[in-house]
């Protein structure tokens, strides 16, 4: 009766774990050049930062081969960050293309979004060249590893970053965080009402 | 401890019930030459998009109410580059069904955008200047119906007098060619035996 008990506790603790994860991935590219992680450990750091400190300072290369430091935008524009975990994966290959036909939404805002990933310059380039034109830049932490990453308390721990966001308002100044749970898709309208907010 | 093993099991039983219901609610892809699952929508409340669709009430709608002989249903994310890439093309087909005076009333479009809040959708509508109607499926709801599919992906459905209806294509991917898709449709369907 015991085993009888241990198999059936195990066959329904199977059916929970095996179930497929497109409830969080949603609509995914048609092609197959993504790699499927899997369903992933939905937060794995804590980020130090709070709404109210001053965002910390970074200079990264871009693919469009400047670099972009944040305090640049000091005083003329809001700044939204958009770390994602990594280049060719799920979800990561839909947001930023969503972003990408949003431009007039973050101009409204008087607003910048920089892409940051871990992933080296040519891997980001690859894989950008994908979505089309870009409308805004796209920066690689890749060296010092994830440093820009660690500063704002993102890094996970195989060395990816979280899919997060950062709005930093023209002072500098942090103004809404999201670490959002890796294997979702953060809400496009989430992030506009809160650059509206600025505005007010 | 036979006791405690029941306990476990039922309690994982009812804590998994909604999980489980979603497992058993997901169905394969409308198969061609089969039928569609029943899939209901909100009335447009833009006039003109529920004039397109011959719809006269309010509330919802099931898709064989839309008043037509021909359905293209496309199944679509704001947030697929695909999709975005294929909106111009869709387009294009919707342009030459309005072109064709014996077809713009037999032949309608709609899109459904898995995962896509109203905001989004509306995005996508404004960006590449969609002419119908784009329903949003944020909780995936439609999606699952339709199986999980990948996007872009395209259902055509035949509307039969006898109310029936049956699918004559169900394809992941771009159609191609928006004239030699109509083609397709029209050889494939009721409306090349109305033309014989």
């Amino acid at each position: 009766m015991l085993k009888r008990g241990f198999f059936l506790t195990f066959f329904f603790l199977t059916v929970l774990i095996v179930q497929p994860t497109f409830v969080h991935c949603g609509v995914e590219q048609s092609e197959s050049k993504v790699f499927r992680t899997g369903k992933l450990k939905p937060v794995d750091s804590r980020t130090h930062l709070k709404i109210g400190d001053k965002a910390p300072d970074f200079t990264l290369p871009s693919i469009g081969g400047e670099k972009v430091s944040l305090r640049q935008y000091k005083g003329a524009k809001n700044v939204v960050l958009s770390f994602i975990p990594a280049a060719w994966t799920a979800v990561c290959s839909d947001q930023w293309p969503g972003y990408n036909i949003a431009k007039e939404m973050f101009d409204q805002n008087d607003a910048i979004l920089l892409g940051i990933t871990v992933d080296n310059l040519p891997t980001l380039f690859a894989w950008t060249k994908e979505f089309g034109e870009m409308w805004f830049p796209v920066l690689s932490d890749f060296w010092p590893h994830g440093k820009v990453a660690g500063l704002y308390g993102v890094l996970r721990s195989e060395g990816t970053t979280e899919r997060a966001i950062f709005v930093i308002n023209k002072e500098g100044i942090i103004r809404y965080i999201d670490v959002h749970n890796i294997n979702e898709m953060p809400r496009l309208e989430v992030l506009i009402e809160e650059l509206e907010k600025l505005q007010n | 401890m036979r006791k405690t093993y029941v306990i476990i099991l039922l309690a994982i039983l009812v804590g998994s019930y909604a999980r489980l219901d979603y497992v058993l609610a997901v169905t394969e892809p409308p198969a061609e030459g089969g039928k569609l699952p029943e899939i209901i929508l909100p009335v447009p409340e833009n006039s003109e998009e529920k004039k397109y669709l011959g719809l006269d009430e309010d509330g919802s709608f099931k898709i064989s109410q839309i008043k037509a002989e021909i359905v293209v249903i496309e199944i679509f994310s704001m947030y697929c580059p695909h999709c975005q890439k294929e909106a111009p093309v869709v387009n294009e087909l919707y342009e030459a069904i309005q072109k064709r005076s014996d077809l713009k009333d037999k032949i309608k479009i709609i899109g459904i955008g898995g995962g896509n809040t109203a905001f989004e959708i509306k995005l996508f509508k404004n960006r590449y200047k969609i002419p119908f109607t784009l329903f949003p499926d944020a909780d995936f709801t439609i999606h699952r119906l339709l199986g999980e599919v990948r996007t872009p992906y395209f259902v055509v459905v035949q509307m039969n007098r006898d109310r029936s209806h049956q699918v004559i294509y169900s394809r992941l991917g771009g159609f191609g060619d928006p004239d030699t898709f109509l083609q397709f449709i029209l050889e494939n369907s009721s409306l090349r035996k109305e033309d014989s």
